[in-house]
């Protein structure tokens, strides 16, 4: 539902300030989102003055320093620190992207960082993705084929390999369905953009059989289309994706067969 | 986000729900069918319109009375009204989430569509029949 301000416990105050240490020159001052389920306080936002001599390059090399050296309670997922895991995804100077691939350098004045939108916080800027989960688990994403497995692979022709590209570099952080206003509004039945790329990365695959069904369960008025190619999808996609012309692909293949 | 309704239900449980509609895609080719006749004849209306700017009450009747604009003045307040509701439904089922509310809405809506578009229809042939 929309939800135009924030319940009075959610609300942002703001919270304590780290400064820099002395001699530092390049200081970056990074803002961020701090909630502690075990306190029963309001989120608030801390500050912390970064050395950027000091540090790597990347929000995440900010956020392990901050965690290492500052303040060892700054909870956050991570694990490849190279945008290959998709762990680290979070909502960084107002976009949705992976911490691990985000310079610090293209952020501009200081650094505001935040949990992934208008999901349940579980901690900081950990969100709770347990139904987002749920819905990939909804769209059965591994290869069904009723014909008999061959003794080797099931082959594909280049061309229909081709097809996958663009959709099997999907990592799941989730940072598309998480920036698209139709899944903020309607994530209960709306599968979102991350999804829809999963579902149509299995009806694209030469070698699945089940194309029909996967359509049948798609073919919804939530499902699919809540979703209005409004593109902050694609725009935000920190691997370069383009879920908007897959979910686009799912509607064409919607009207072709009727 | 609102309460969950049944909190002990798994989460997957709670996505599948019910199933899919099974439906959905006729109302979006209807709206991109819509908005396509919608281009010339929004073109074609604002044309006329400039055509009769100045003219008095007689001129507009007797050019709405002309079989082809009759006829096209017809398939404009079909196709806009049309599309009119399916846009306004998709708003409604966007923002509205109290099922008895969104339930009332969208029957007002599509009354009112099919009631304004009947009245512009009827005010066209009895403009063109003359009665």
């Amino acid at each position: 539902m929309v939800e135009l301000a924030l319940p009075r416990h959610s609300q942002v105050k703001e919270g304590k300030t780290f400064p820099a240490p002395a001699g530092a020159k390049t200081v970056k001052t990074f803002k961020i989102y701090r909630w502690d389920p075990e306190t029963g306080e309001n989120p608030r936002v801390d500050s912390y003055d970064i050395d950027l001599d000091a540090c790597g390059p990347m929000v995440l090399d900010a956020l392990i320093k901050i965690k290492n050296e500052i303040d060892p309670s700054l909870t956050f997922r991570r694990s490849c620190r190279e945008g290959i895991c998709g762990s680290c995804s979070m909502n960084i100077a107002g976009g949705n992207t992976l911490a691990c691939i985000k310079p610090i350098e293209e952020c501009k004045g200081d650094v505001p960082i935040y949990p992934l939108p208008h999901m349940d916080v579980i901690k900081d800027l950990v969100p709770d993705l347990m139904k987002i989960w749920a819905q990939y688990e909804s769209v059965e994403p591994w290869l069904q084929a009723e014909t008999t497995a061959p003794s080797r692979e099931r082959l594909q022709s280049p061309e229909e390999r081709e097809k996958l590209d663009g959709l099997w570099e999907c990592i799941l952080c989730f940072s598309c369905s998480t920036g698209c206003p139709s899944y903020w509004w309607n994530s209960d039945r709306f599968l979102g953009p991350a999804i829809l790329l999963q579902a149509y990365r299995w009806i694209a695959d030469s070698r699945d059989e089940s194309t029909g069904e996967r359509l049948d369960n798609l073919e919804d008025p939530f499902r699919l289309y809540r979703c209005h190619t409004i593109m902050n999808c694609t725009r935000t996609c920190p691997k370069g994706l383009n879920p908007a012309k897959a979910i686009g692909e799912i509607k064409k293949l919607m009207v072709e067969r009727r | 986000m609102s309460a969950v309704k049944n909190p002990m239900r798994s989460a997957l449980g709670r996505v599948r729900h019910l199933g899919s509609a099974k439906e959905g895609v006729q109302h979006w080719w209807a709206q991109r069918l819509t908005a396509l006749a919608l281009v010339p004849l929004i073109l074609w209306f604002v044309a006329s319109l400039a055509y009769l700017a100045g003219a008095d009450h007689a001129g507009f009747t007797g050019w709405l009375a002309r079989p082809y604009n009759a006829l096209l003045m017809i398939v404009l307040l079909a196709a806009g009204f049309h599309h009119a509701q399916l846009g306004l439904q998709v708003v409604i089922e966007d923002y509205v989430h109290r099922e008895g509310c969104k339930l009332a809405l969208l029957i007002v809506v599509k009354f009112a569509a099919l009631l304004l578009a009947l009245a512009g229809i009827f005010a066209v042939l009895k403009i063109a029949f003359g009665a």
